[in-house]
């Protein structure tokens, strides 16, 4: 069923009983052309774009808990291209690109607000770091503009400028494009177009093992029994590093806990998103009026998705610091999510050591805002068997070849 | 918070401590292939449940020290010197995490 003003009006009439489930929650079949092996942002925009870019529709997704509550539901639904190097640049401007369009594209809202993202410089070094990462840009055709002191200001009154603040702020710079998009919506979005598309998703599906007939994998086993595939996708995040010991090779990956946390809903206050990289802390204002904020990573491997109340405290003094008019706010939920982080903060998308088998992962701390791109770069190499032009610089084989790409510095995160 | 215990000083919480990475990695020699280096380098286990690694309890004592630590629960089974070999291979049946 298309979404439109039309449908809610003949709704209107008809006591809105029209409406049908969005997607299809299906059962394995006992083979496809391809599984991808996930059901968050990323394995349901693979499977979309294999359906629509590549007229593969054989596909299933297999999701171990239900879609999207993994990190695609644990982020803090920030949006942006602001990166150093010019591989970076393309894969995450593309990205954004297809954020753009992405409701028109999906018939479903996925309430983007390019709000704006707004960096803050603590100190004249941050100053002159903001002006080489705003001149990269631009020079990488992604606009960007420096700030002043009074513009910061401007852009953010609820900011602690006064002479004694704890973190000073000498101005800035801003990607006016950037700014937040309704996570549950992408997951839901893709869902829903990939399912019409006749792409099966299938939740409670926990992989189990590879098949493999000489050394090829040939498809999976699940709790929900054997599914056979002429390829095979990974999309787990933070989780994989355990399905590549499933299958038999090892990643540089290490999972590590992410933090986000939101306050209690309050008027509108904050019409921007604010990055402070000297302390970490990120803060927005959700659609609801929450205070989105987060931080830094609990700085040891973990699996566990809670995050350290250590951490959580450093958020927060951090958030306080930069705008003390929260401190009187209750806190209303905290979570953490498991990434997957990579020396280089950059990913991986592309073939694996084993025959038919593919993988994205690697995005670290900022796979929401490369959904699109990791879906549409996936897709482009299961059904071709060829890495998509964005993808080629971001293969496995680089921490061999030693030729990385150190976005460190743009992740935003401290590592 | 994880409450770790320090081979020197005893129980701390975690805010004192840094974490190092993965113990008992051997380092190549120079002659060894950009293959055997850049795994050496980059490429970990990266498990879920029994994970050996070096801790430095850092606002402390100053010192390095070994934990195996199960990275789904966070419980720490034991804690060893930097110099002490990987403890037996079969981990104690609880270090596996609940299913999930």
């Amino acid at each position: 069923m298309k979404y439109s003003a039309w449908s809610l009006l003949r709704g209107a009439l008809s006591g809105q009983r029209h409406w049908t489930a969005a997607w299809r929650d299906a059962s394995p079949k006992p083979g496809y052309d391809v599984i991808i092996v996930g059901g968050g942002g990323h394995g349901l925009a693979t499977a979309y774009y294999l359906a629509k870019n590549h007229r593969i529709t054989r596909v299933a997704v297999l999701e171990r808990g239900w879609i999207g509550g993994g990190n695609t539901g644990r982020n803090t639904t920030i949006v942006r291209s602001n990166y150093l190097y010019p591989e970076s640049a393309r894969l995450y401007d593309f990205s954004l690109q297809l954020y753009e369009g992405l409701s028109q594209a999906l018939n479903f809202n996925i309430m983007l607000s390019q709000r704006g993202l707004v960096l803050l410089a603590h100190s004249r070094h941050d100053l002159d770091a903001m002006s080489r990462w705003a001149n990269a840009m631009r020079m990488n055709g992604i606009a960007a503009e420096l700030l002043t002191r009074a513009q910061v200001g401007a852009l953010v009154p609820a900011l602690d400028l006064s002479p004694t603040a704890r973190l000073p702020v000498l101005g800035g710079f801003t990607q006016r494009r950037g700014g937040t998009a309704r996570h549950d919506a992408i997951a839901w979005g893709y869902a829903r177009a990939a399912s019409a598309l006749g792409v099966d998703i299938i939740q409670n599906c926990e992989v189990i093992e590879f098949i493999k007939e000489g050394g090829r994998v040939v498809g999976v086993n699940t709790n929900r029994g054997r599914i056979r595939a002429e390829r095979t996708g990974i999309a787990a995040a933070g989780h994989s590093s355990v399905l590549a010991k499933l299958a038999g090779f090892r990643l540089p990956v290490t999972s590590y806990a992410l933090q986000a946390m939101v306050s209690e809903p309050i008027k509108p206050l904050l019409d921007t998103v604010i990055l402070s990289p000297g302390t970490g802390a990120y803060v927005s204002q959700s659609d609801k009026g929450e205070i989105v904020m987060g931080a830094m990573l609990d700085l040891f491997p973990s699996y566990a998705q809670r995050g350290s109340f250590a951490v959580t405290q450093a958020i927060i003094a951090a958030t306080l610091e930069l705008f003390p008019s929260f401190s009187r706010l209750n806190l209303l939920r905290q979570w953490a999510g498991i990434v997957d982080v990579v020396h280089d903060s950059s990913p991986i998308i592309g073939p694996t050591p084993v025959p038919n088998l593919f993988i994205n992962c690697g995005w670290g701390t900022g796979g929401f805002k490369a959904i699109p791109v990791g879906g549409w770069t996936l897709a482009h190499v299961l059904a071709t068997g060829r890495s998509h032009p964005l993808a080629e610089p971001f293969q496995l084989e680089r921490f061999i070849t030693g030729r990385l790409i150190d976005e460190a510095a743009a992740s935003g995160i401290a590592h | 918070m994880m409450q770790i215990p320090c081979i020197y000083c005893g129980l701390r919480d975690e805010s004192e401590f840094t974490c190092g990475g993965t113990s008992h990695l051997a380092r190549p020699g120079l002659e060894q292939s950009d293959r055997t280096w850049g795994e050496y380098l980059f490429f970990r286990d990266n498990p879920k449940g029994l994970h050996l690694e070096r801790w430095r309890h850092s606002q402390g004592c100053g010192q390095w020290f070994n934990i195996a630590r199960n990275t789904h629960t966070h419980a720490i089974l034991s804690v060893y010197a930097i110099t002490d070999p990987p403890p037996s291979a079969d981990p104690p049946p609880s270090a596996d995490p609940p299913p999930s």
